[in-house]
């Protein structure tokens, strides 16, 4: 035996999962209590992306009463808390150790062919034959950048919530956060108290209250049935997928999180970062029309919570209904700005994830580089699934929680695959 | 919000939008459209444009006839006043644009428009054109559009109609955003 993996003969299993997060686990667990013979790769340790592409002070933006997985749920003294990252991976490897997932750790995956009926997955510690596939390796693996990042002027550094962890490793001058979804805001937030100037570049974004007539949002979101809403009940899917998170934190002091708070901060808001000429940076003019869509669309939210409130036999215990201030935006917001003249050292890409999927060597990605499915069912690959991705097959399968439904009903229609092949 | 039902008429055939949109997405080549202008010089700041063809759809289309716009400039810059200035064609084409898209999303969105009128203004000082000082922009320094809508929906709704409008306005864009401006020059005649 030489000991390359090269030479042994390929291992075989009736599924292979992809990923030891929340979702790789979850869909583990519903494997084995349907009984599928499988094993869990995963690149590093349990939990690896929350261990470490998160930045030191991210918080869920989920309260930990709402957080469980198949046969698990927080059992700590601080329902209403947030999870901050080291609770997070500590959740997760209980998990792990409470439904006893077989997972092997280290174990990149490098390659995932299909071959007839079966899949052929190469890894870094041996090679591997199954039946069925799934794929839960995230959805946030790779920042993603808008092209006009590839003119950053030479005098600034350039950095992703990837490689972000605290301010302190910033240059002491301004700082320019583009993008305005909860990395955006948070980050911008944080960065502003370490006593840097942040200029935050706003597109579409998504406006929402931390509380809500004194309770959580998440709180009315799922009482309502808005995170339950299903893949058939959406006009538009793709765009519902794509919606960017909503600006919220999970903080101790439940603060509110929105742009008006960011100009109380002192951080001055532009529009969407169009363009670089030179060192000057060139912002839309559409700034308030963005604000004004998030604003009505909030609006949308809420009175749709009021019209449920109305509905329930306790409707009088609620708080009574609010309404936030509109958007502030100056008269005249700042189209053009020199960098160098305006002290920015720093630019902070909050522009998005994406998934990395260049391992997988099936023709399953779209022309935008999507993996195609239906509801986690890949298409044109039988026997191939995606968990953990934003809207899978509910609102809520963006977060822990909306993963259960999402694990049950693949490890089903897989299980219905695997007994009928 | 209520899809699109047969009792709103704002003759606007969003089946067919809609249609063209799902086409569309799985035919993106066929999204790739050239649109056309041809401008002559009449006599002093006066000129005379035209549009006839645009490319869409993979091929050639012709309008259903000439469309013609002329422009000067007003008796207070010592010209003729034999057309609009063409700072009030931009005008004009950011609030066609809008009204269009406010038309379109109001029947989307099952919404019966009785009128619209939309009003713009822009600042401009003219500074800028006449050369007086550099730091002054030649174009706009701002626009306003005020919108008075009679709709048959709330006010909250019938802003988010306009808003939605801007979001997908492609003069909203050009207007709002950078984009680049290639002339070039042949020598005839």
């Amino acid at each position: 035996m030489t000991g390359s993996s090269d030479d042994q003969p390929a291992r075989s299993v009736d599924a292979v999962v992809i990923g030891a997060g929340h979702a790789g686990l979850a869909i583990s667990h519903c494997l084995r209590e349907q009984g599928v013979d499988h094993v869990v790769f995963e690149r590093g340790e349990i939990a690896n992306s929350w261990r470490n592409e998160r930045w030191e002070s991210l918080t869920l933006l989920t309260p930990n009463w709402q957080c469980r997985l198949p046969g698990f749920s927080y059992s700590g003294d601080d329902p209403d808390g947030f999870m901050s990252m080291s609770e997070v991976i500590d959740f997760i490897e209980r998990y792990a150790g409470k439904i006893d997932a077989p997972v092997l750790t280290r174990t990149e995956v490098t390659s995932v062919r299909r071959n007839a009926d079966q899949y052929e997955i190469a890894t870094a510690t041996g090679n591997w034959r199954s039946r069925a596939v799934i794929v839960a390796s995230g959805a946030c693996n790779l920042p993603v950048f808008p092209p006009v990042a590839s003119a950053s002027p030479a005098l600034v550094s350039t950095l992703t919530p990837h490689d972000y962890r605290n301010p302190s490793q910033l240059d002491d001058g301004g700082v320019l956060v583009v993008g305005a979804s909860a990395t955006g805001l948070q980050l911008a937030d944080e960065i502003q108290q370490s006593g840097r100037a942040v200029t935050i570049a706003v597109g579409e974004h998504v406006r929402l209250p931390r509380i809500y007539r004194d309770r959580d949002i998440q709180w009315w979101m799922h009482a309502t049935g808005i995170l339950d809403e299903s893949l058939d009940e959406i006009d538009d899917i793709v765009r519902a997928r794509n919606i960017p998170s909503p600006q919220l934190v999970g903080s101790r002091d439940r603060q509110i999180l929105d742009l008006n708070a960011m100009s109380d901060l002192g951080v001055r808001l532009v529009g969407r970062l169009m363009n670089f000429n030179g060192t000057v940076a060139q912002f839309s003019g559409s700034l308030r029309n963005v604000c004004a869509l998030a604003d009505l669309k909030m609006g949308r939210l809420l009175d749709t919570i009021d019209e449920w409130a109305a509905r329930q036999p306790e409707a009088e215990s609620f708080s009574p209904p609010e309404r936030f201030a509109r958007t502030r935006i100056d008269d005249h917001p700042c189209l053009t700005l020199d960098l160098d003249r305006d002290g920015i050292r720093t630019i902070l890409w909050a522009t998005g994830y994406r998934p990395d999927y260049q391992w997988l060597d099936v023709p399953v990605l779209d022309r935008k580089g999507k993996l195609r499915h239906d509801g986690g069912v890949v298409s044109d690959s039988p026997g191939m699934y995606v968990l953990g991705l934003p809207f899978l097959r509910r609102r809520k399968s963006s977060f822990i929680h909306g993963t259960e439904d999402d694990a049950r009903f693949i490890a089903n229609h897989l299980t219905g695959y695997l007994a009928r092949q | 919000m209520s899809e699109s039902t047969s009792s709103v008429d704002n003759g606007v055939n969003v089946e067919a939008l809609l249609g063209a949109r799902e086409a569309l997405s799985q035919a993106p080549e066929a999204a790739q459209f050239k649109w056309r202008a041809t401008c002559d010089w009449v006599k002093g700041t006066h000129s005379k444009s035209s549009v006839t063809s645009f490319f869409g759809l993979g091929e050639e289309q012709q309008h259903r006839r000439e469309f013609t716009f002329e422009a000067d400039h007003p008796e207070v810059f010592a010209s003729e006043d034999l057309g609009a200035t063409p700072v009030e064609v931009v005008l004009c084409g950011l609030a066609s644009c809008l009204m269009a898209g406010v038309a379109a999303v109001a029947q989307h969105r099952g919404i019966q428009l009785n009128s619209v009128k939309a009003t713009l203004e822009a600042g401009m000082d003219i500074q800028g054109i006449l050369g007086i000082d550099a730091d002054v922009r030649n174009g706009f320094d701002g626009i306003n559009v005020s919108f008075e809508v009679d709709g048959d929906a709330s006010a909250e709704d019938l802003e988010a109609l306009v808003a939605q409008s801007q979001k997908r306005s492609a003069v909203f864009d050009i207007v709002t955003n950078p984009t680049n401006v290639n002339v070039s020059v042949t020598k005839t005649g």
